[in-house]
């Protein structure tokens, strides 16, 4: 079968919203547009019962109750509500003073967790931002060294969204828990794609998003734990009081009904999914090795989400290498293709070289993504690099048995 | 980000890549002037090589480059451009002038600087191999 060009492969960026979803959906925008607010008529009530319906769905994924699940625009509100939202309530001292509390979180979560615990530190409290050792993996003994008898919040992500690699997660919040510290991670690149049970495994605040699971953009949510230990948390957005008065305005009920089926459908689908995504990712990783020299493979050997590959090609540089590979959809970690100029901080974070850093791409899977299309972007990644290593004075020196970091280069 | 047509043809077609040899042997080698530029982690690196003649002609050029695109293109152009001119012309050779023959965006403006640095190091290169001294001005940047 000949493959369609151009090939998806950044579903960790955002996938393709299931046509079970969209179809889920329609009736809300035509039928059923009511205002889950308008308590007296049809058309309001139509629209909270698919809010209800799709809070169940939510809950049931992550083994929650459906009351404590709160409908954001997305996992960096979610994020945003749940590490802010908490420092704030328990904060040890009033706002304006030093020595509010600490808090723990890591270098490599998202800037959506980044930023806030950032804008917390300017604000009088206190963040520990844990290093990750070369493999990327947060380990709860790690956050156990960084606890302190004023720590209030640990908030490490699931998985990393751009290496995959998977933190110690029910062993950081077990730790929480015997600590009575508030626990928050970042689910977006592991709900939906991996078993989640809030209750086994210690989560007090779990913040995801539909279109990373085949569900529409802009909405998400964020789970707060209702019992053992109660959590509160503070309203970023004040208004009507929809969301239990923690997430004023009225709901996005069209997105939320989507998001609650493409729960559904996750949940459902994730065994089979999970399996055909390992396999297309071994198959990806392996021909890549077996095909040329120094491929490295960022991350954990094994703890990382079946569906993201993130290597480095030596001597080659990203953009370059995406220009290679025009008919593929995926993403690099080369500072050339972010807005920054700087290459990706999770993979100087490991303590990857800059120039290996420089030289990464991240090939993410779904739902959708085919054997032929994996080999199809294993032969053309293959022909790019190996055309741009015959442009390398990189490699040239490489195979000299020059050892690039004896070199002294004229920096700019 | 979209490419103009010509760094989509350099990168296809790179022109002139190579050397005259490993970097031991065109060391020492006074008819071979190298340049290398920029460093792996700034994600750029720029070797030029130019084949001059005893008059001062460049009579052929070589090179190879890790990054991006636009920095491949400015490369393989330089090497066109500085071919047959005499290092002083080939000095008069300005980054603006590879910015608007590649149109290239604002953001690549440094890889432009980095062909034009390469030229200038390669020639600085040869002039010290060949005892000629070097002008102080070439330092702009
Ligand atoms: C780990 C992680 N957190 C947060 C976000 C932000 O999610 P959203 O686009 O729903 O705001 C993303 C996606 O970009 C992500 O991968």
């Amino acid at each position: 079968m000949a493959v369609k060009t151009p090939i998806y492969l950044d579903n960790a960026a955002t996938t393709r919203c299931d046509p079970r979803v969209v179809e889920a959906m329609l009736p809300y925008f035509s039928e059923k547009f009511g205002n889950s607010g308008s308590r007296n008529h049809r058309f309001g009530w139509d629209a909270e019962d698919g809010i209800e319906t799709a809070r169940e769905q939510a809950a049931r994924l992550i083994g929650a109750d459906a009351k404590e699940v709160i409908f954001t625009s997305g996992a960096t509100e979610g994020n945003n509500l749940a590490v802010k939202g908490a420092a704030e309530i328990y904060a040890k001292a009033p706002a304006g003073q030093q020595g509010r509390g600490h808090i723990i979180t890591c270098t490599i979560e998202h800037k959506a967790v980044l930023d806030p615990c950032k804008r917390l530190q300017r604000e009088g409290f206190d963040v520990t931002f844990l290093d990750p050792p070369a493999d990327g993996v947060i380990t709860a003994e790690m956050v156990r060294a960084a606890m302190r008898p004023d720590t209030i919040l640990v908030s490490i992500m699931w998985a990393n969204n751009e290496i995959g690699t998977i933190n110690e997660v029910p062993e950081i919040g077990r730790l929480c828990h015997e600590k009575g510290v508030i626990f928050h991670t970042d689910g977006t690149q592991w709900v939906g794609k991996m078993p989640t049970d809030v209750e086994r495994d210690c989560i007090d605040l779990l913040s995801w998003s539909g279109h990373k699971m085949y569900g529409p953009k802009g909405v998400g949510a964020l789970y707060v734990r209702r019992r053992k230990p109660r959590v509160r948390l503070e309203a970023m957005i004040d208004g009507g009081g929809q969301e239990r008065g923690m997430r004023s305005g009225t709901q996005n009920v069209t997105g939320i009904v989507g998001f609650g089926k493409a729960c559904e459908l996750c949940q459902a689908e994730m065994e089979h999914d999970r399996e055909r995504l390992l396999k297309l990712r071994r198959r990806l990783e392996d021909g890549l090795s077996g095909r040329m020299e120094v491929v490295q493979v960022n991350g954990h050997r094994d703890r990382r989400l079946p569906h993201i590959a993130n290597i480095s090609f030596g001597f080659v540089e990203g953009e370059s290498l995406m220009m290679g590979i025009k008919d593929i959809a995926c993403s690099s970690g080369s500072a050339c293709t972010s807005a920054s100029l700087e290459p990706s901080y999770v993979l100087k974070g490991l303590g990857v070289g800059d120039e290996l850093a420089h030289s990464s791409l991240r090939l993410s899977f779904g739902r959708w993504t085919t054997e032929e299309e994996v080999d199809y972007a294993i032969e053309s990644i293959s022909k790019a690099v190996e055309h741009l290593r015959k442009l390398s004075p990189l490699y040239d020196l490489y195979k000299e048995g020059v050892d690039l970091s004896t070199i002294e280069w004229q920096h700019h | 980000m979209a490419y103009s047509e010509k760094v989509v043809d350099h990168y296809q077609n790179p022109r002139n890549v190579g050397s005259f040899g490993a970097s031991s042997d065109v060391k020492t080698r006074t008819d071979i002037g190298v340049g290398i530029v920029g460093a792996p982690e700034c994600g750029d690196v720029m070797q030029l090589q130019l084949k001059v003649t005893a008059e001062g002609v460049i009579e052929d050029a070589k090179f190879k480059c890790f990054g991006c695109g636009s920095a491949i293109a400015s490369s393989s152009l330089a090497t066109e451009w500085v071919k047959g001119r005499t290092v002083d012309e080939a000095l008069q050779i300005k980054n603006t002038q590879i910015v608007e023959e590649l149109a290239l965006p604002p953001v690549k403006i440094h890889c432009s600087v980095l062909a034009e640095d390469s030229i200038r190091a390669a020639i600085e290169d040869w002039k010290k191999k060949n005892g000629i001294a070097v002008a102080e001005e070439a330092h702009a940047h």
